[in-house]
Formats: structure tokens, C-alpha cells, sequence
């Protein structure tokens, strides 16, 4: 049986990890090569890296630090931020990594998740939707730049344009949920994973074990992104896999 | 010396330090001389089927491949490097492999459901092997081990007796192949944690 994943995120600035709330108020966690190699101790099933500066010095940080941790921790490993054109991808893949995330850069055209699903492959190709709700109703709205700029464009019918361009996975993050500790946007995430036939993975909000649970019943996400609760030592991984085990989840126990 | 072919498609660096972890020198190779000089050869490869084999030709690699498995030298083929030994794929169009093995690459059929809901295609990430026959690459592996995929296609080999263990993800499919010292499989055991480095050093060792 295929088991759920657990991906905690890594947002990376100036080569350290840093978390925000609502992409804003940064906390330094740490160095992302030792925690990299501490979720690997506790059993992740893959690693995101969000490169959250995305400026050209950000990115050889970015390809420095992917390479170092490809070198000691042998799990699967996403990379998103900044990524534009298709030798942004092939830069990050040399370094050690297998997926590489496209947001801001798919909205302004795109044909690149197309370009890089045929170049790459669909299986590394995934696209990162930055969501929030439209006041009032029952509809969220794509945003690019890391949050900032609404495009107007509907969350659920771009999952599905995405995925017709080839994008191989959607990492769906609840901007309004972001850092808040509230839980994801099951609402949301439940209407992108109807929406498509790829792999969802639900992001922003975890603020406790069951909120994983939500994610994965209630929603029916593939995967689960966290950062916060992980990295502050609220929860390892391994709690949250025996918890999620215990509530009849199939998880990869360690 | 382990070689490593660089056809130019994804990541072949985790495949390297994989070895090196575990303490094998293994080398990255552009070079078609390098694979008929080597002990050991890994085919990796993520990406299209058709680019793949176009790849393979363009750099001079068939041939030797051919040679060196022909030769019995141990030889692992790792998710599309899999998928390549075979005698064609569905993939984007009908397209002949390496033919090493007769058999057919195919995609998931569409719609799959089970685990309480839709199925998503591709198959991406930890799922159980169950090991069908005995492999050097499998030695101290236990049956039911959990190891990563990413992937929309598989392989349906034409002789069952290749299949040395297969996964479960709507219909059982063959998750490995063995045929002599000619081993491949579908998942990746360079991203498969102390599983998969267990299954890089059984391969770095086996006698050739």
C-alpha cells in the first residue's frame, strides 16, 4: 500500500532556515543541512526546500546547500524558489535534487511547466499554488511572488491547467493559513485533489497532529507539508507517524 | 570501479554519493570506453522514454551496454534505466528499448482507485516490495520493505521467472527485475534511505 507522506519544509533565506507567519516575521530554526539530516533520523519521507529570497545570490546559496545535503541524507528532495527557466532546473537536479518546484514563474507562462515536464519529466516537474480564499465564498484565488501579487486566476481550474501542462504534483499552500497554526484549508485542498488525478501535497497551517490527520481523511491529500511544528520540536516526525499510524493512516514507520 | 552513465538525464549525483556513503568509489561517465572498462555498471535515468533512448544512442552508449550485460558483469538499471532494457514502450507513442528483456513498458490505466479514494498517477512515493525471487541485490532485505517510486509507467515482462519483486498500487506490478547478474528496479534505492544504500553495497559486493 502506498503510504502517506510526511514533508517537512525548509524555508531558506541567506542559507539559513528561517519561518514566518503569513510569509512574514521571520524566526531563525537553524542550519539546513543538519536539519535536513535530523528529519532524516526521524523518518521523513522527503525533504522541501523554498528558497523564500529567490534572488540570483539566493540561488548559489540554494545549489550550495541542496548540494550538501544530497551528499548525506538519501531521501527524496524538492526545491522551489526562484526556479525560471529550464537551467534553474537542471542547476538544482546536478546539485542532488529530484523535484524541483515552479509558482511565480507558471502563471507568467505557462509553457515552462510544460518545457519542463518534456525536458525533465513530469515526476520532477511540480507546481507550487499559493491560494487564498475570496472573501465570503467558496473560491480562492492564485497568488505569485511569494504571496503578494493576486493574478485573479481560480486555484481549482489552475490545478487543472497544470496538470494538463504536465505538472507531475501540486503543492497547494493556504496563504491565509500560512504560519497560523490553524490547520489547513480542508476545503481547499479537498477541491484541488477532486480537481486533479497527480498527487496533492497540502501545505500551510499545521499546528497539531490532528491537523495531519485532516489533511490526509478529510482532504485526501498525498502528502503533508510542515514546517513550525517540526521545527520547533513541538513534534518529531516519528510522533507524528505513530500518531497518524494509531488513527489507521498507512505511514512508513522507521 | 563502478561506472555511472551520464546520458544527460536527472539526478545522477545522489546515485554517486550513494556508493560513497557506504564507502565505493563510483564514477559519473560520459564515456562509452569507461562502461566497457568497468566492473560494475548502474544505468539511473529519470525523464521521457523516447529522449532517453535517443540520448543513449547519440552518446555511443547502446552498444556497450549491450556488450557488458551480454558479458554477464553485474549491471543495475534504476527506474527508467529499468523501463530502457526492455523491447518497447508505450510511452508518447510506441518506442523500441534495449530489448535485453522482451516485455512491454505501460502506463497505470487511468481511473485507479483503492486506499479509500482515487488512485493519483504517477505512483510518487514509500510503497512495500514484495520479493518474488532470490536477488544478490536483495540480500538482508526483508519482504514488505518500504522503498520510493515516482513514476506513471511500468514494466510487464514477458517470462515471469525475471520478476524478482513486485508493489501493489491498484494492480501488482513488477517493482524489480533480475536476469543473471543483470539487475534492475523500478523504485530508487539512492533515495530509499539505509534500505536502499543496504541494496547499493549487496550490488557493490556480489560476486561479478
Amino acid at each position: 500500500m502506498l503510504t502517506r507522506r510526511i514533508i517537512p519544509c525548509l524555508d531558506v533565506t541567506g542559507g539559513r532556515v528561517v519561518k514566518g507567519v503569513q510569509f512574514l516575521e521571520l524566526r531563525d530554526a537553524g542550519d539546513p543541512v543538519e536539519i535536513a539530516e535530523a528529519y532524516d533520523r526521524q523518518g521523513a519521507d522527503e525533504l522541501t526546500f523554498l528558497d523564500i529570497t529567490a534572488s540570483s545570490d539566493g540561488r548559489d546559496t540554494m545549489v550550495d546547500v541542496v548540494r550538501r545535503t544530497a551528499e548525506r541524507v538519501f531521501m527524496p528532495l524538492t526545491v522551489g524558489g526562484g526556479i525560471r527557466v529550464v537551467e534553474d532546473i537542471r542547476r538544482m537536479l546536478n546539485a542532488g535534487a529530484d523535484k524541483v518546484s515552479i509558482n511565480t514563474a507558471a502563471v507568467h507562462r505557462p509553457e515552462f511547466v510544460s518545457e519542463a515536464a518534456l525536458r525533465f519529466g513530469s515526476q520532477c516537474t511540480v507546481v507550487a499554488i499559493d491560494a487564498r480564499q475570496v472573501p465570503g465564498e467558496q473560491r480562492w484565488e492564485v497568488y505569485t511572488h511569494g504571496g503578494r501579487k493576486p493574478t485573479g486566476i481560480d486555484v481549482v481550474e489552475w490545478a487543472a491547467r497544470m496538470e494538463s501542462y504536465g505538472a507531475g504534483e501540486i503543492l497547494l499552500t493556504s496563504m491565509d493559513r500560512d504560519g497560523t497554526k490553524d490547520g489547513y484549508d480542508l476545503a481547499l485542498t479537498r477541491a484541488v485533489v477532486d480537481a486533479v488525478s497527480v498527487p496533492v501535497i497540502a501545505s500551510g497551517g499545521v499546528g497539531t497532529l490532528e491537523h495531519l490527520y485532516d489533511g490526509f481523511t478529510v482532504a485526501g491529500a498525498s502528502a503533508c507539508l510542515a514546517a513550525s511544528i517540526f521545527h520547533f520540536r513541538q513534534h518529531t516526525v516519528g510522533e507524528a507517524k505513530q500518531y497518524l499510524q494509531g488513527r489507521g493512516v498507512p505511514v512508513r514507520m522507521v | 570501479m563502478i561506472a555511472i552513465i551520464d546520458y544527460g538525464m536527472g539526478n545522477l549525483r545522489s546515485v554517486q554519493k550513494g556508493f560513497e556513503k557506504i564507502g565505493f568509489e563510483a564514477t559519473v561517465t560520459t564515456d562509452p570506453q569507461m562502461v566497457l572498462q568497468a566492473e560494475r555498471i548502474v544505468l539511473p535515468g529519470v525523464g521521457a522514454f523516447r529522449d532517453c533512448i535517443r540520448n543513449l544512442e547519440q552518446g555511443g552508449f547502446v552498444e556497450p551496454i549491450l556488450k557488458v550485460i551480454a558479458d554477464g558483469r553485474p549491471f543495475l538499471g534504476i527506474c527508467l534505466g529499468l523501463q530502457l532494457l526492455f523491447s518497447e514502450s508505450e510511452e508518447f507513442g510506441l518506442h523500441k528499448g534495449l530489448g535485453v528483456v522482451p516485455g512491454r513498458v505501460v502506463r497505470f490505466p487511468a481511473g485507479m482507485s483503492g486506499q479509500g479514494g482515487k488512485l493519483p498517477v504517477p505512483h510518487m512515493g514509500w510503497n512495500q516490495i514484495a520479493l518474488k525471487s532470490s536477488s544478490p541485490l536483495f540480500d538482508g532485505i526483508v519482504d514488505a520493505s518500504n522503498v520510493y517510486f515516482v513514476h506513471s509507467y511500468y514494466v510487464k515482462p514477458e517470462d515471469p521467472a525475471v520478476v524478482a519483486a513486485t508493489c501493489t498500487y491498484g494492480i501488482e506490478f513488477c517493482a524489480a527485475i533480475r536476469k543473471g547478474n543483470l539487475m534492475a528496479t523500478q523504485f530508487h534505492p539512492e533515495k530509499s534511505q539505509g534500505i536502499g544504500l543496504r541494496m547499493l553495497k549487496n550490488f557493490a559486493e556480489m560476486k561479478g
